[in-house]
């Protein structure tokens, strides 16, 4: 879509609203007078869902050519504020200002003619199309009605070329990997002169390597006098890539601070407001007879391409065996094959000695393993469900829960209430829907329903991911308990802090193979992040 | 919010829309230059006051219990089913063969033979597309119209001469069916019959059906999250087949009530739109169990006042097609309903914009 009408004959290069330089690409910093100008100012933004007050008068400043990191839990309000500041939500009260003047950003349309630019966490791109064809997409210059695919081409390549972000102008977005597309993001929001930058949680999804990447280009982009916002709940990456750090918790401004003047023990205590444990505390682990075995397994995706390709790997009673790898490298087909979700095109999966290759998911379940599904929401569990129903959602035709084909009600909500306590899951009711719990709370209703199973292996898959580091802790504490009572864990997790905490062997998937299986003092930080990058 | 105060919002949407349809039927009536409220007054009339009106509005809403019924747990398993029609037809052959043919059996038996072969028919007939959506992903939507017809036509192939018909008469019809398979007529003098109890009585089955035994369960979970059904180990596939097929039954049950309490023959017309209109009965009840008796009673009684409303008014019968297709927008339409009488949540307020300072305010350090 088209700015309007006074943006009819906007070309590459965007113009640049609040001073022209010499540098096309360069960002007036605001130096016009004694008091630098600030790129965003935050004064006291209110807004409500319901009885929610997802922010409660929040202040921020944010500086030309400062990276400003925004931490935060999951429903601190970090997502609220930025798409307030975007023009996604409108504020109930407060004031924003942009570049020195008071603001009103109804639309992402506003905020991008203003100049403020946002990267999603799920990207927003067209798979089919160029990646010239996406970063021009609303802004196309045509001739004779038709878009001029040669000069998009050109322009995306020098805006590239300038910003040190090479990319192939011509290629399909759907060929690109994740970090490849998330360079594209950037690059879109450049074009359209993005002066101030939003980047939210922008490592979710990419390795080790391409995230130090990534930093080197958000400092870039800072040192052209832009600046960016970048959101996370990552303590090691703020203290690597922040110039000042603001810290929110429950809707409100607990802190802003520098790396210089902090340490992520210290923000993880602002983030959550208590001391937090950040590595869980863990014995030397005692593996007794194997319990899971995986024998040379392969598994296809949907599309027929193997996914999982001969991996074979032992779990051990009593120990954790981690999977290491950057997403869609294969891990959640192991684990669907595991489960019986998805047939294994070759090789086998023993339940101690039973073969359980070609088992139904209940069978699996039904034989002793636990499941932590990856997605909590499309797997995990049913959030329009009660916390009750969920709790025995694997369980809810058998004794007790279930006579005959009648559930027995009383007893589903005993068991929740005994559940609810002993796993501190706050819960006003084990009758309420499980939606109206916090995230952390959500996947501790799943992984306490997995737990209380008591599986012979728990596959935990992704098992804190969008949960607050509060949870985070219980949840790893409650692992490493299992482990040490005897149970087999397989942790998969693209977190390699979740990694090198939890597990007491390694292995690391690279294009569906196990292209490493680590001990001892060979789990070690750089090494895994380079085997995850395929760098063997 | 407590659980009375939840139960009378959930019943503000559906009233709303109610009489949202009704206003909108009114405009209908002015443009073509009749009162609204003659019309409106006659249609009460035919609908309840007159001789043997409300009876007659309870014989129309009976099917619409059923088919309603049918529709709602085809959506608490997140399915569309809209084989209605078709699982009538089911039903209605079942039934009436055996209501016909099987002699020599008492009432008690026979009676209950013909209806549990009108839900045999229909769980088959509905069974099928469940088995398709779940084997091969068809689409319910699809499948089930397509068998819609392929059931209109069997029908009309089985009565209109060909196996089934009456032999005795040339119309398109089956043999009358036998006494002692007959729903009795419980209010002299009127067409109502036996089928009403049955259809108050399968309400709290259904009920009981969907949020208390195992499979309505599965049904409900499947239905919400089919993802996390699978992943906790129910079979998706197999529950949208058995809720396929449980809702065929409650369709086919309409067909066997419709032939063996009203029309005592199976003819081609045993349909004649009441399927569809059940879509818009479900719909009205949030495809709760309990919530389908009023909608149901409401769209019979606008079927069955139509006609007395036509001939005191001259306003054509078809009015009540266009304030159920109102009503049906509003159901389906709740923003808008909303939006309209500025239910639950004012939009915020728009942000103020105060003419600020430019960074006065030092950033805060430290805990706040």
């Amino acid at each position: 879509m088209r700015g309007g009408g006074e943006e009819g004959d906007r070309r590459y290069p965007p113009t640049q609203r609040s001073g022209v330089l010499g540098d096309a690409y360069a960002v007036d910093t605001g130096a016009r007078d004694q008091t630098p100008v600030l790129a965003l100012g935050l004064r006291g933004i209110v807004k409500t869902y319901g009885a929610l007050r997802a922010n409660d008068g929040v202040d921020l400043t944010v500086r030309w050519g400062e990276v400003h990191a925004l931490l935060g839990e999951n429903g601190a309000g970090k997502s609220t504020l930025m798409n307030v500041v975007y023009g996604l939500t409108r504020a109930d009260e407060g004031q924003v200002i942009f570049d020195g003047q008071p603001v009103r950003v109804s639309s992402p349309t506003d905020a991008i003619r203003l100049g403020i630019g946002m990267v999603h966490q799920h990207f927003m791109l067209i798979p089919t199309l160029t990646v010239a064809e996406n970063i021009v997409l609303g802004h196309e210059t045509a001739r004779r009605g038709l878009i001029d695919l040669r000069a998009a081409c050109q322009a995306v390549t020098e805006l590239a070329a300038h910003h040190g972000l090479e990319v192939d102008a011509g290629a399909r977005v759907a060929d690109l990997s994740v970090g490849l597309q998330q360079r594209v993001e950037i690059l879109k929001a450049l074009y359209r002169g993005a002066r101030l930058l939003v980047l939210d949680e922008p490592t979710a999804v990419l390795t080790p390597p391409e995230a130090e990447r990534l930093f080197e280009v958000v400092h870039q982009l800072t040192a052209s006098g832009r600046a960016v916002i970048f959101i996370t709940h990552k303590l090691g990456e703020v203290m690597a890539v922040a110039d000042r750090i603001t810290v929110m918790r429950r809707g409100r401004v607990v802190a802003t601070t520098s790396p210089g003047e902090s340490s992520p023990s210290e923000l993880a205590r602002l983030m959550v407001g208590r001391p937090v444990l950040l590595r869980v505390e863990r014995g030397e682990a005692h593996p007794r007879d194997p319990v899971l075995r995986l024998e040379d397994l392969t598994v296809e995706d949907d599309r027929h391409q193997v996914a999982v390709d001969g991996v074979s790997l032992e779990v051990r009673a009593g120990e954790i065996v981690g999977v290491a790898g950057v997403e869609g490298n294969g891990q959640d087909h192991l684990v669907e094959a595991i489960l019986g979700l998805r047939h294994a095109r070759h090789g086998r999966v023993l339940l101690g000695s039973r073969d359980i290759t070609r088992d139904t998911t209940r069978r699996v379940l039904i034989q002793g393993v636990g499941h932590i599904p990856a997605d909590r929401h499309a797997a995990g569990a049913i959030l329009d469900l009660t916390v009750a129903d969920n709790l025995v959602l694997s369980r809810y035709d058998r004794q007790p829960f279930a006579r005959w084909l009648i559930r027995q009600l009383t007893a589903v909500l005993e068991h929740a209430r005994r559940v609810i306590s002993a796993f501190d899951i706050r819960a006003e009711s084990p009758a309420q829907p499980l939606g109206s719990l916090s995230g952390g709370n959500q996947q501790k209703v799943v992984v306490a329903r997995e737990l209380d199973g008591d599986p012979r292996v728990l596959v935990a898959s992704q098992p804190t991911r969008g949960v607050d580091v509060g949870s985070i802790e219980f949840i790893h504490q409650q692992l490493v308990r299992r482990r040490d009572e005897g149970m087999a864990v397989l942790l998969v997790s693209s977190e390699l802090d979740e990694i090198l905490s939890l597990a007491d062997r390694v292995a690391v998937m690279y294009r569906g193979r196990l292209v490493a299986l680590l001990a001892g003092d060979d789990i070690e930080s750089e090494r895994i992040g380079l085997l995850m990058a395929g760098a063997a | 919010m407590s659980a009375a105060a939840g139960w009378l919002r959930g019943l503000l949407l559906p009233l709303v829309s109610v009489l949202l349809g009704l206003l909108a039927g009114a405009v209908a009536v002015l443009l073509s230059g009749t009162s609204p409220i003659d019309a409106y007054v006659a249609l009460f009339q035919g609908a309840f006051t007159n001789t043997n009106a409300f009876p007659e509005t309870l014989v129309s809403a009976i099917p619409y219990v059923f088919l309603g019924l049918s529709v709602a747990v085809g959506f608490r398993a997140g399915l569309f089913n809209i084989g209605g029609a078709g699982q009538l037809f089911a039903g209605g052959i079942c039934a009436a063969f055996a209501g016909y043919r099987l002699t020599g059996v008492p009432a008690a038996v026979h009676l209950p033979l013909a209806l549990l072969a009108g839900m045999l028919g229909g769980f088959v007939y509905g069974a099928i597309p469940g088995l398709l959506k779940a084997r091969f992903g068809a689409h319910e939507v699809i499948t089930t119209i397509m068998l819609n017809y392929v059931a209109a036509n069997l029908t009309d192939l089985l009565v209109n001469k060909g196996p089934m018909s009456d032999p005795h008469t040339g119309s398109p019809q089956t043999p009358q069916m036998l006494l002692s398979a007959r729903l009795p007529i419980i209010v002299p003098g009127s067409r109502l019959h036996l089928g009403l109890f049955l259809a108050i009585l399968v309400v709290p089955v259904v009920w009981f059906l969907v949020e208390r035994t195992t499979i309505g369960f599965r049904i409900r979970a499947v239905g919400l999250n089919a993802g996390a059904a699978r992943a906790a180990g129910i079979s998706v596939g197999w529950t949208m087949t058995t809720v396929m097929g449980i809702s065929g039954a409650l369709a086919g049950l309409a067909g066997a009530v419709q032939v063996l309490g009203v029309s005592g023959v199976l003819t081609p017309s045993l349909s004649s739109g009441v399927a569809f209109d059940a879509i818009a009965v479900a719909l009205l009840a949030g495809s709760n169990a309990y919530a389908v008796l009023p909608a149901a009673l409401l769209f019979g009684a606008l079927k069955s006042g139509a006609s007395f409303m036509q001939l005191q008014t001259q306003v054509s019968a078809d009015l009540i097609s266009i304030v159920q297709a109102a009503v049906i927008v509003f159901v389906a339409a709740p923003l808008l309903v909303r939006w309209l009488f500025r239910l639950r949540s004012v939009p915020a307020a728009p942000v103020s914009i105060t003419e600020g300072g430019l960074g006065q305010a030092p950033p805060r350090e430290g805990v706040a």
